[in-house]
């Protein structure tokens, strides 16, 4: 499908995923059960970087898993605008890859995160783009790129 | 597959049956191993035994009222013992009876 290519091409050369300066250094190898205090905020962080955050596995260029790309893909149809998003990869970061599990209390990735609120994983992000509450939050949060044709 | 340890006499989909069943309720309920579909993912790989990935669609009248997220973290809470023990993926369908009723 053309429109799915073009999606993808403007996720490809806009949406370079940030690598986290403020996470990788931060974050050592230890593995705590619990969440410190210096993780949430490196998270909440994370969460606040832009208006729409994507926490995945792999990079919008190349998921490294089946639902982390249907994210991606979800993303990119409903016209977000690369300006207003980051993703982050937990496969680089083990304590990430934890931590964001307890922060959101939410056992898998993706997660998906607008305007700091925690909006679900791929099949939430499937049901609400399916039924159009997505496409309703993204546009009430202004974050999708603005309707072509309009340039008077 | 059938050599699995004691403890584990049933089968991951029949331990999330249960577990779904006792603890939700559930009037309706599918599961579906699709590990297979994800047999060089590096999860599954890592776990060896298989039962990684499960479709789950449930329908209980303990969602009404709740949102996507809050049902989700129903399940999740379930089967929290299963997805510390190499459970890696689930994808849900949750549903209330009013919702899959026959209009």
């Amino acid at each position: 499908m053309s429109s799915r290519t073009a999606v993808s091409a403007v996720f490809r050369s806009a949406l370079r995923p940030r690598h986290n300066p403020l996470l990788s250094s931060r974050f050592s190898v230890l593995q705590t059960r619990l969440l410190s205090s210096e993780t949430r905020q490196a998270i909440d962080k994370a969460v606040a970087s832009a208006p729409v955050v994507l926490f995945m596995k792999g990079t919008p260029e190349t998921p490294q898993c089946g639902f982390s790309r249907a994210s991606i893909q979800i993303l990119g149809l409903q016209g977000v605008n690369p300006q207003k998003f980051t993703a982050f990869n937990v496969l680089e970061d083990e304590e990430l890859r934890q931590g964001i599990k307890e922060y959101s209390e939410w056992p898998t990735i993706p997660q998906l995160y607008v305007d700091n609120e925690f909006v679900g994983g791929t099949d939430i992000m499937m049901s609400m783009h399916q039924d159009g509450s997505l496409a309703k939050l993204l546009e009430e949060k202004d974050v999708v790129v603005p309707a072509e044709g309009g340039d008077a | 597959m059938a050599s699995r340890a004691s403890g584990a006499m049933l089968s991951r989909a029949g331990r999330i049956r249960s577990r779904l069943q006792s603890s939700l309720e559930a009037s309706a309920l599918e599961i579906e191993d699709v590990s297979h579909q994800h047999a060089g993912h590096a999860a599954v790989r890592e776990s060896g035994a298989g039962e990684t990935h499960f479709n789950v669609k449930i329908v209980s009248s303990k969602f009404e009222g709740k949102s996507l997220v809050s049902r989700h973290r129903l399940v999740y809470d379930a089967l929290a013992d299963e997805l510390r023990a190499g459970l890696h993926a689930l994808s849900i369908v949750a549903k209330t009876p009013q919702e899959v009723a026959p209009k």
